[in-house]
């Protein structure tokens, strides 16, 4: 972008990297592109709402995930803590809304301490411990909740889901809330900073006398309770709570988002507002192939293919044929 | 990647006709290897014969490593050759040198740990019976008549990892001599052994030595050199200075000769940009007693004044970096204790020694201090944040004046405060370090290798920096490999010698004949 930049670095490099931080915008672009020329009544006010609803869980949950992941981590349960928030909502939406939900993100905030403590006081690998609860986590679900599914008619919870204020879903209201929190965590606070640093070098992160333990630890209570909201905001949109099934391979458009979204898996980065553009572009792709009638399975293809292709532009090789 | 290649069957004419005495098996002839406009050997010429033991010696950078892996075909020389057996040979990897009887111990294992003993030795050329699956009750009875041949008696069943570092070392020995190796090379193999382990090595190596088989040994520990070894090569700046039987000589010779600096030759002319030693009269603001770490120091002692300079000396192994981790909290000790200026800190951990006022410049710039992808601004403020934030949030206008202060008083060279730190020299990277712990306003500066990789330059810039903290009041230990650097930084010099406090040097004793002297563990002249 910068002239300087553009000079001092060998023209290789700058199209590599041009294509690590602008790429998804740039793919976003193509969607719209494609869309505008094929899909009749893409460009419609409903649909861009409907499209918005739709990205919001998979998108809470992603920014939680861009922070595990900025650490040299990874969140795998964060279906579990969507699953654990959304099998508690029924049995104390009696008390009202804000007491239910306060409480179902205490309960995926015990999976976050669970995963935080394994990895950041006793050393396990994040993979591990997150995947244990990842499994354990969606049982305890399922137990919580006798493996029935409980449907939810308070019309204050449901609200969150469904409701809005003039044009704008509350869903959307809050995903932007948190983005904009989240954002902000990332840039502007010393846990941010020492987030990204941990991510860079652990050695010399301890060596520096960062708290290390606290910062990791913070980091997947954080996810976990993002995945929490996204529970909860998964639930009042259907109307039920299904912890069955709510949240199944969420982890995997999470991590596809954040690394579609420029962040590393090798850590070091967080990319807030890219992870947001990851998101929206699955979704975007998503709801194109729906639209013409492609089946799910190919669906599920195209999220692969763009996967593979954001990791091998990450890793600098995509140019140069 | 080439098309020459050795193999071991094409030219091995001394097979099966025993050891010939003083007949090279291996040998670098006028070998040169260059990185970059770095010349890491210089025309070397090193041999070594069936059934001699070589020592091979030198400091840190003097090209050890380099020559091992030239001739063990992790780098190919840009001139001269490898003559195996008196016939040139080309090693394309290090496959091809191991197949042709050259083989390399490190001091890390390189077997398979999860396997069991048996299995590590046979890996990949198991016996077989019937129908080709592997005789493991064979393998076993072999392995453990192998092992006992060298006086080893170990459960071959056990996982490797289960065994003593020792042991380990003694199998990938046996599996490398049971191969077909002509030439062993050990690079440290006692720097994580016990005592005893040290004697079983060493026993070892004289039956290998007696069977005629040629063994090249690093390291640093004098006492083993003149135990196990012959003769000896010294490497310095990446050419040979000296060859030679190992009888005969002096401790005080080969630390000289390794070093490049004779004891005779004192008093010269100041080599660094140090003003003076600096020494103090306040009482010690750093008192570290009884430091002890198993393998690494023992009992160590360190007294600092504010305002003073103490040099560590001990050649490389001696406990230099660990004693400087252990004070910083890096590594926990097994006992001693460590206070500033009266009040104990708590060991073992890096927070609570900066908040006592104790800081470290860590010897491994890259992979323990900077943060490469991250800003220069972003690591100087590292260790400081909280201080520079209010309520957890980042203030960019503190940042921004701390940051501003140490790139003008340092000179730090970079196009901006958000250039990645990974792009500066390493003399502007250092500097980064020390801007990073000097915002946290230490008491007591560590500094390992402060001056490792870094231009003529910034190096002086660096120790200029030294001298003028220390006017300043800061109590600052100083490790360094340069033996000019620490004579001529330091005050006082405290000298350890494998983990303890050999002598300390003070006063006018505060000179390169001395510290060589006491470095060569011989008694410091009068």
């Amino acid at each position: 972008m910068s002239q300087t930049l553009t000079v001092a670095l060998p023209r290789r490099a700058t199209v590599v990297g041009f294509f690590q931080r602008y790429g998804v915008y740039l793919a976003i672009v193509i969607v719209l592109v494609v869309n505008l020329a094929v899909t009749p009544n893409f460009f419609t006010l409903d649909n861009v709402r409907v499209q918005l609803v739709q990205v919001v869980p998979v998108l809470i949950v992603a920014l939680g995930m861009a922070l595990a992941i900025g650490t040299e981590g990874i969140d795998l349960s964060v279906g579990a803590s969507m699953a654990l928030a959304a099998a508690v909502i029924p049995l104390y939406i009696g008390y009202g809304v804000v007491p239910a939900a306060l409480i179902a993100l205490a309960c995926s905030l015990l999976i976050g301490l669970a995963n935080g403590v394994m990895i950041a006081v006793i050393g396990v690998q994040p993979i591990v411990a997150t995947l244990s609860l990842m499994v354990a986590g969606r049982g305890i679900a399922l137990l919580v909740a006798g493996e029935q599914l409980r449907s939810v008619t308070d019309p204050g919870f449901l609200a969150l889901g469904r409701g809005a204020i003039g044009p704008l879903p509350w869903s959307v209201l809050i995903a932007a809330v948190l983005v904009a929190i989240v954002a902000v965590l990332v840039s502007r606070t010393t846990f941010g900073k020492q987030l990204v640093a941990l991510g860079g070098s652990r050695r010399a992160a301890e060596l520096a006398g960062l708290p290390v333990r606290r910062i990791l630890l913070v980091t997947y209570l954080l996810s976990a309770a993002l995945a929490g909201v996204a529970g909860v905001i998964g639930t009042a949109r259907l109307g039920a709570s299904v912890p069955s099934t709510l949240g199944n391979l969420v982890e995997l458009s999470a991590i596809t988002a954040v690394v579609v979204g420029g962040t590393p898996l090798s850590g070091g980065q967080v990319r807030v507002i890219g992870t947001v553009a990851g998101a929206l572009l699955l979704q975007l792709i998503t709801a194109t192939l729906v639209k013409h009638d492609v089946s799910d399975a190919y669906s599920q293809i195209a999220q692969a293919v763009i996967i593979l292709l954001a990791v091998y532009i990450q890793r600098g090789r995509a140019v140069q044929r | 990647m080439t098309t020459t290649s050795f193999r071991a069957d094409a030219a091995d004419p001394a097979a099966g006709a025993g050891p010939v005495a003083d007949a090279p098996v291996l040998r670098a002839d006028h070998v040169t290897k260059r990185f970059g406009g770095v010349t890491a050997l210089d025309d070397v010429t090193f041999s070594v014969a069936a059934g001699e033991s070589m020592a091979l010696m030198g400091e840190n950078g003097a090209g050890k490593s380099t020559l091992i892996k030239v001739l063990t075909g992790v780098y190919r020389p840009d001139d001269g050759r490898i003559l195996l057996g008196g016939q040139p040979a080309v090693f394309a990897r290090p496959l091809d040198a191991q197949r042709a009887g050259v083989s390399t111990i490190y001091q890390e294992v390189n077997l398979i740990p999860l396997m069991s003993v048996a299995q590590n030795i046979y890996l990949g050329r198991e016996p077989r019976g019937r129908l080709g699956l592997i005789d493991a009750r064979r393998m076993q009875s072999d392995a453990r008549e192998l092992l006992s041949a060298y006086g080893i008696a170990v459960d071959v069943r056990r996982p490797l990892r289960s065994c003593a570092l020792g042991v380990q070392q003694m199998v990938a020995l046996a599996r490398a001599v049971s191969i077909n190796a002509r030439i062993v090379i050990m690079d440290e193999p006692t720097s994580s052994l016990e005592a005893r382990e040290v004697e079983t090595l060493f026993r070892v190596i004289r039956m290998l030595r007696d069977q005629g088989i040629a063994i090249v040994y690093v390291s640093h520990r004098m006492d083993e050199i003149f135990e196990v070894c012959e003769s000896v090569t010294v490497l310095r700046d990446g050419r040979v200075v000296h060859v030679g039987p190992v009888q005969g000589m002096t401790r005080g010779e080969l630390v000289s000769l390794m070093l490049g600096r004779s004891i005779d030759a004192v008093r010269r002319e100041g080599a660094t940009a140090f003003r003076s030693g600096h020494t103090s009269d306040a009482p010690a603001v750093l008192e570290a007693t009884g430091l002890s770490r198993k393998h690494e120091i023992a009992d160590v002692d360190l007294r600092v004044r504010p305002g003073e300079v103490v040099g560590l000396g001990g050649l490389l192994g001696s406990g230099r970096s660990e004693t400087l981790k252990a004070i910083a909290g890096v590594t926990a000790v097994d006992a001693g204790t460590v206070t500033v200026s009266g009040a104990p800190v708590r060991g073992g951990s890096v927070s609570a020694a900066i908040r006592a006022g104790i800081v470290m410049l860590p010897e491994d710039r890259k992979a323990e201090g900077i943060v490469p992808n991250l800003s220069v601004r972003d690591n100087i403020v590292l260790a400081a944040l909280p201080r520079l934030s209010r309520a957890g949030f980042t203030s960019t206008a503190k940042q921004d004046a701390v940051v501003d202060v140490f790139m003008k008083r340092l000179h730090i060279k970079a196009s901006s405060p958000d250039q990645p730190v990974a792009e500066l020299s390493g003399g502007n990277q250092q500097k980064v370090m020390i801007a990073r712990w000097l915002a946290m306003s230490p008491r007591v500066l560590l500094l390992d290798e402060p001056t490792r990789g870094i231009d003529v330059g910034a190096k002086a810039e660096v120790q200029a920096l030294i001298d003028e903290l220390a006017s300043e009041g800061l109590a600052i230990v100083l490790v360094s490999s340069e033996i000019e650097e620490v004579v001529e930084g330091s005050g006082r010099v405290v000298v350890l010698r494998e983990g303890s406090v050999q002598t300390e040097l003070t006063g006018i004793h505060v000179d390169e004949a001395s510290l060589l002297a006491a470095l060569a563990g011989t008694e410091v002249p009068e």
